[in-house]
């Protein structure tokens, strides 16, 4: 497998955290994995992205350029990063934030009311986790049931009902 | 073995100096290196070691100083426009022969620059930085296991030569994540620090940390003491990785995370049917030249690839010694390169073969 | 046949390079017997500045640390914390303590460092030969003042202890001077109290000796003490500035 993500959308959408479960959950299958976010001004201004390798071979350079899935939670990230998808590849958005405009036909896209129906659920602030669900079930990177596991390992001890809000919005993400 | 886990690179190497026995961390924030400030400022009160955030980098590596004349292990980190406030301190802690180790995640310069990865610092790190004849040994990690294992080596090789050790990364390598294991630190090691000022006890006669030698004839032997420690590592502590080198026409050369976006152009080259390799020096100081010096036996032509406008490609070119034509491709500024941009200049140069 | 005077134990017996007349072989000998007298030589590391003291390394028999110009209370910041029951001073001159190691001072002092200052205030730069320092009086001719000190353009001298009284970590900050033996004996004990003070982990210790540079004044040994009492006195005056152990004081 060699699966190449960029998470990208505005500071506070869990842009991050979405990365780090797709890497923690790779890590712990026993997958070469990295996980390279933006940094500085950027990430404190507004916008955040990272990019995430999955693969069965050692990673060469941890800059995603041709994806295999973008997932785009704002509307400047789908303009941004459409042309970061490789040919085949598949752009996710989240439809309720994102107009989209497609300009290529080589590629998929996949577009999620995510915010608005995480917002509709009562867990307005994980329509990242939905939208990640919907990437799970699509792109076949891994079976929901290794990254419930995974996430038992990120999600704080201090707050193990988080667990089971992640899991429910994942579920719900992915049976769209 | 311990098991792994998903870490940014300024955290494992901060992980990695506390297990090797590093007690006190001296700190300055600025970007991208601050998580390492931030881990030993959690990390440090749970292992009964010190985080101290000193006024400025100045005052960082002067702390560094005065605790490593205590035998202490002891650390600093920074990024770029902060390293040169240190250079200082660092020609100082050579100059009185204390070991300590130095992290350098570089970003863009000169001046501010920007926070981007770069490494157009390598002429700073390897070639001296500050005043007077010296060296730090320089270690380039390219991924964040390779911060760990080289963190572990830092340490003991400032305290076996008694001298200053650089752990230069750039912004990538510290803020991104991979997968690292932490293994056993070998503790059973011990150093002689009979020097160390850490107070005569009334039953020794006292020491002395210093650097100042009035007289030229004392200092000239003193430095070219230093030197001959500086073969003995050149010779026993050089460390580089080659790929595909045995039949390559083409051979890059690249450290830290550019020798994987390297490494990813010369599979694409391969792919293509162009014979490429790739040397990665581990060591930026020493340099290993004997390996490129071999390789360069058979070799058609070098390639330097770098984040800058051409600072290794001199020493590449040394190592080469005119046996071949030794090329550059660099970007500046804080610019990643791409494999495909690599690749190109692989391309444009299998055509002159 | 019995001794009446000695060498202290704590002062190593090779000859200073001082030039004659120089007031810091006084305040050798003074931290010196303060050492001795607390039986600490065993238990101290001293850090050797930049400037005419920097040789201290040689005079004092307890570990010495060299560092570099202005950077003594970091060494010492780095010594003391790694050997947090040890007993750290430095002794530092006008240029390196209050121009070129400002930040340091200030920050070791509002740190509460539990490090003792031995601060040599002589109003000139002496070892690089006679220029201006922070402290140099307004008017004082040095080598780069010519025409003297001039406030429009070199401002005004810093007063030390006023200085780093103001700071929470500082425990003691005391002016003494080594004019004649009323006062060099007030400087010893406040010496001992720092170093006192230091063992009782109560902070910061600051001590600034009002001293002599005959060479560069261009004065002999005895007009220098006489220049020193009408010149420098009146500018930083002689006293207790913050004593946390003193009674009302705390």
């Amino acid at each position: 497998m060699q699966k190449e993500f960029i998470i990208s959308g505005f500071g506070g959408q869990g842009i991050l955290f979405i990365g780090k479960l797709l890497a923690y959950t790779g890590m712990k299958n026993n997958y070469e994995v990295s996980w390279l976010p933006s940094y500085g001004p950027e990430m404190r201004g507004g916008t955040a992205s990272c990019n995430v390798i999955i693969s069965d071979d050692a990673i060469g350079s941890p800059l995603v350029t041709e994806a295999t899935e973008v997932i785009a939670m704002n509307g400047p990230s789908f303009v941004k990063f459409e042309k970061s998808v490789a040919p085949g590849g598949t752009m996710y958005y989240d439809s309720s934030l994102v107009t989209p405009n497609p300009t290529r036909d080589d590629i998929k896209y996949i577009g999620v009311e995510a915010t608005k129906l995480a917002t509709e659920m009562g867990m307005g602030k994980l329509a990242n986790m939905f939208l990640i669900g919907k990437v799970l079930k699509e792109s076949g990177v891994f079976e929901l049931d290794v990254v419930f596991e995974a996430l038992k390992g990120l999600v704080p001890a201090k707050k193990p009902e988080l667990y089971d809000l992640n899991k429910k919005a994942i579920e719900a993400g992915a049976n769209l | 073995m311990s098991e792994k886990v998903l870490m940014k690179g300024n955290e494992a190497i901060a992980e990695a100096a506390i297990r090797s026995g590093c007690k006190l961390f001296f700190g300055y924030p600025i970007t991208p290196q601050t998580e390492v400030s931030a881990y030993m400022s959690k990390r440090m009160p749970q292992v009964d070691g010190l985080y101290l955030q000193a006024e400025s980098e100045v005052a960082a590596i002067n702390m560094v100083y005065g605790a490593a004349a205590t035998g202490a292990r002891a650390m600093t980190s920074s990024s770029s426009p902060g390293i040169s406030l240190k250079q200082e301190g660092l020609s100082y802690i050579a100059g009185a022969d204390l070991p300590c180790v130095i992290i350098n995640i570089v970003r863009g310069g000169p001046g501010l620059g920007g926070i981007q990865p770069a490494q157009s610092d390598y002429f700073q790190a390897t070639k001296g930085g500050g005043h007077g004849d010296y060296n730090l040994v320089v270690l380039a990690p390219s991924t964040i296991q390779e911060c760990v294992d080289l963190t572990y080596k830092a340490f003991d090789i400032a305290d076996q030569y008694r001298v200053p050790v650089m752990i230069m990364g750039d912004g990538m390598l510290g803020q991104m994540m991979e997968p690292v294991s932490f293994p056993a630190h070998d503790d059973s090691v011990t150093f002689d620090k009979s020097w160390a000022c850490n107070t005569t006890g009334m039953k020794r006669k006292k020491n002395i940390v210093n650097s100042l030698y009035i007289n030229p004839d004392e200092l000239e032997n003193l430095v070219w003491e230093r030197q001959k420690r500086y073969d003995l590592i050149t010779e026993k502590e050089t460390r580089a990785e080659s790929f595909f080198c045995e039949d390559a026409d083409i051979v890059l050369v690249a450290y830290g995370t550019i020798a994987r976006v390297a490494m990813n152009a010369v599979k694409k080259a391969r792919a293509m049917g162009i014979k490429a390799g790739l040397i990665r020096p581990i060591t930026l100081w020493p340099f290993p030249e004997q390996e490129i010096a071999n390789v360069a036996k058979t070799a058609k032509s070098f390639l330097s690839v770098e984040m800058s406008t051409g600072q290794m490609v001199y020493d590449v070119k040394l190592a080469v010694n005119g046996k071949c034509p030794v090329e550059f491709y660099g970007r500046t500024g804080g610019v990643v390169p791409v494999p495909q941009e690599i690749l190109d200049k692989i391309v444009e140069m299998s055509k002159k073969l | 046949m019995s001794i009446v005077f000695e060498k202290p134990h704590a002062l190593s017996d090779v000859g200073f390079h001082y030039c004659p007349g120089c007031t810091h072989g006084i305040v050798h000998r003074l931290v010196a017997e303060v050492l001795d007298e607390l039986k600490l030589e065993g238990e101290a590391v001293g850090i050797a500045s930049v400037g005419c003291s920097v040789f201290s390394y040689n005079y004092f028999e307890c570990d010495m640390v060299q560092a570099a110009h202005g950077r003594a209370p970091a060494v010492a910041t780095g010594v003391k914390r790694a050997n947090p029951d040890k007993v750290v001073f430095t002794y530092q001159g006008d240029g390196d303590l209050l121009a070129i190691g400002t930040a340091e001072t200030i920050h070791a002092a509002t740190r509460g460092e539990n490090i003792t200052v031995v601060f040599i205030n002589n109003c000139i730069y002496g070892m690089t030969g006679g220029q201006m320092a922070p402290t140099s009086l307004v008017g004082q001719v040095t080598q780069t003042t010519p025409y003297g000190r001039k406030t429009e353009t070199q401002g005004w001298p810093i007063n030390g202890c006023e200085l780093v009284s103001q700071l929470e970590g500082t425990a003691l900050a005391q002016r003494v001077a080594v004019n004649n033996v009323k006062n060099i004996r007030e400087a010893k004990a406040a010496i001992k109290k720092a170093f006192t003070y230091q063992t009782e982990k109560k902070g910061f210790t600051f001590v600034e000796v009002l001293s002599t540079c005959p060479t560069n004044w261009g004065l002999s040994p005895q007009e220098s003490l006489k220049w020193m009492e009408e010149n420098m006195m009146p500018q930083y005056p002689l006293g207790v500035y913050k004593d946390k152990g003193a009674k009302g004081d705390e």
